[in-house]
């Protein structure tokens, strides 16, 4: 395959790399004043990304001697990425103005950018190294913009952790990844898989099985799940909250995505160890997720959890294996965003006169009498992360039990199914404290075009008026997980 | 001889130091981020003592690679690092406990 096509395959990446230096030069030269053109700049280059995805880049098979792979999978997640990416990018600098009295930084943007072409890299690796480099690229990203706010204490101490933990979590992953090389003799995901398909016993067997281990304890801590999910509440609470809307939706798709393609691809002949693993990680996050949701009275933190309780569930579909199970996962982290973007949008509209944010479920009593639009949304939200039907949020809970219960794992969807209900609990309690408790002071300041906008885009498509989509997002979604295969 | 087992047992033993370091130093931050670099340190030890008895260069090129993330990493966690000071005026790690729950 000559270069050129094999450049061709990795246009979206091109595009986003090369588009975020310059706009880093842009921001470098042109100071806080060019903030504006960068974010729209830099959510026109996802946009250009995202029809780049079109070409070659989707269908073109592998690049550069395995290390890129140019396949539906990754285009279905890379889509989900750049939407995310693009709705955090666009609603910072309003955040920003409000919170700290001064315009956002224009490096806002490109950090954002260029994790998001770490999270491509993530996505599309086809080998441990390219996959090792696309991961440090986003979490790199990622510990700046958690300590974005340089003058809040608890914005440097989110970014303090993230970065240690995160660290951590790389570390214990690159362990892992160089006892697989050290016994499977190559990194390229192929060699891996017909190392595993090889050994059955033996000392070649157990060191592989070793470098197993490694590698999905920091996957889980990647994706957040227990018992690797200590770091989750803290920096979402102190991040700024476009940035924790951002952790909960794109990276998460790009781990979970690229733990799906490390599973199947490269793990895939050994799924008989890996599955005890991921069962056991997926009921621990699901019930973890939400017990320790339902004492919270931060909204960001409550958030967190639930992030680490859905997490659980998209688990379930990759224990299940098959087309089925990842199809399931890919729809699940795909409403999964919807919803979770949705919430972080509501959440940034919680501030008092002052354009202070504000963080407690408390003030968010009787908000169905002072901004009855906005309860209505976040009403929806919270019914669709409970799993409540018609919402979309159930039919993505579903997928993945059904998936389950086809591949013989009835009594884990069972219980997975029972604990689902202690989530539904925190999720209502919110929606009940707006609908029924006495009025707080309502929330000072008017939603803004852009946030509210998105904020009933993403309210309509969970309703069942998304079940106009909902077909072809699982007929698509087959279709990238058939390319795994 | 050296065989390549002793290679992994040092290797796993700076490795678990480095573990160790993160969780059992309650005294600064710095020590983290030398435990984090003894970890990826760790890791390049076993990248080359396999690159080398494997006959396979992708070893050896990949420690390169994590030897250069390693500075990145150490770059933004000093610099992390500063912009927490400069809050807070401490470095100890038991300080480090605005968020709880």
């Amino acid at each position: 395959m000559s270069y050129s096509m094999q450049l061709m395959m990795t246009l979206p990446e091109l595009v986003l790399a090369a588009g975020s230096i310059v706009l880093m030069l842009v921001a470098a030269w042109g100071g806080q004043a060019s903030t504006k053109l960068v974010s729209w700049a830099s959510v026109a280059l996802l946009a250009g990304a995202g029809i780049a995805l079109a070409g070659p880049s989707s269908t073109g098979g592998v690049a550069f001697g395995g290390l890129y792979r140019a396949d539906a999978f990754a285009t279905f997640a890379k889509v989900v990425i750049y939407a995310a990416a693009a709705v955090s990018i666009l609603v910072a600098p309003k955040f920003f103005q409000r919170t700290s009295g001064e315009d956002l930084r224009p490096e806002y943007p490109v950090l954002i950018l260029l994790s998001t072409v770490g999270m491509g890299m993530m996505v599309s690796a086809g080998d441990l190294l390219s996959l090792y480099v696309g991961l440090e690229l986003q979490s790199l990203s990622a510990y700046i913009l958690a300590s974005f706010m340089r003058r809040d204490t608890r914005s440097a101490e989110a970014g303090l952790k993230y970065f240690v933990l995160g660290a951590l979590a790389s570390g214990i992953l690159l362990y892992g990844i160089s006892l697989v090389y050290g016994f499977a003799g190559t990194t390229l995901f192929e060699g891996i898989a017909d190392a595993y398909r090889a050994g059955t016993g033996g000392s070649q067997h157990t060191g592989l099985l070793f470098g197993l281990v490694f590698v999905f304890a920091g996957l889980a801590f990647k994706i957040s799940a227990v018992p690797f999910h200590m770091w989750t509440p803290d920096v979402y609470e102190g991040a700024p909250t476009p940035v924790t809307a951002y952790f909960a939706s794109a990276p998460k798709v790009a781990a979970v995505a690229m733990a799906v393609r490390v599973a199947v691809d490269a793990m895939g002949p050994a799924i008989l160890e890996w599955r005890q693993i991921v069962i056991f990680a997926s009921l621990a996050s699901i019930i973890f997720g939400a017990v320790a949701a339902i004492g919270q009275t931060n909204i960001k933190r409550l958030l967190a959890y639930s992030s680490i309780n859905n997490v659980g569930f998209a688990l379930i579909g990759l224990a299940a294996g098959g087309e089925e199970g990842v199809a399931s996962v890919l729809v699940y982290m795909a409403i999964y965003v919807v919803m979770t973007i949705g919430s972080f949008l509501v959440v940034l509209q919680m501030r008092d006169e002052q354009g202070e944010q504000v963080e407690t479920i408390a003030s968010l009593s009787g908000m169905s009498r002072t901004r009855p639009g906005l309860a209505l949304a976040l009403a929806i939200f919270m019914f669709s992360l409970a799993g409540i039907p018609p919402l979309l949020g159930f039919f993505a809970k579903l997928g993945v039990f059904i998936a389950a219960m086809h591949s013989g794992l009835i009594a884990f969807a069972t219980v997975g199914a029972a604990a689902s209900t202690i989530g539904a609990f925190y999720y209502l309690k919110i929606v009940k404290t707006m609908y029924f408790d006495e009025p707080a002071p309502a929330f000072a300041g008017k939603t803004d075009l852009v946030e509210g906008g998105l904020i009933a885009i993403s309210a309509v498509v969970i309703s069942p008026i998304g079940w106009l989509v909902f077909g072809a997002l699982g007929t698509w979604s087959l279709v990238a997980a058939k390319a795994l295969f | 001889m050296i065989s390549l087992t002793h290679y992994l047992v040092v290797s796993a033993i700076l490795f678990t130091m480095g573990v160790l370091g993160i969780f059992m130093n309650r005294k600064n931050l710095i020590v983290i981020l030398m435990a984090i670099e003894l970890i990826l340190l760790s890791v390049n030890i076993n990248f080359v003592a396999f690159s080398s008895f494997l006959n396979d260069l992708v070893g050896q090129v990949f420690a390169m690679f994590v030897l250069t993330v390693a500075a990145g990493e150490a770059a933004i966690g000093l610099a992390i690092l500063v912009i927490y000071f400069r809050g807070r005026g401490t470095i100890s790690v038991d300080d480090v406990n605005r968020m709880k729950g």
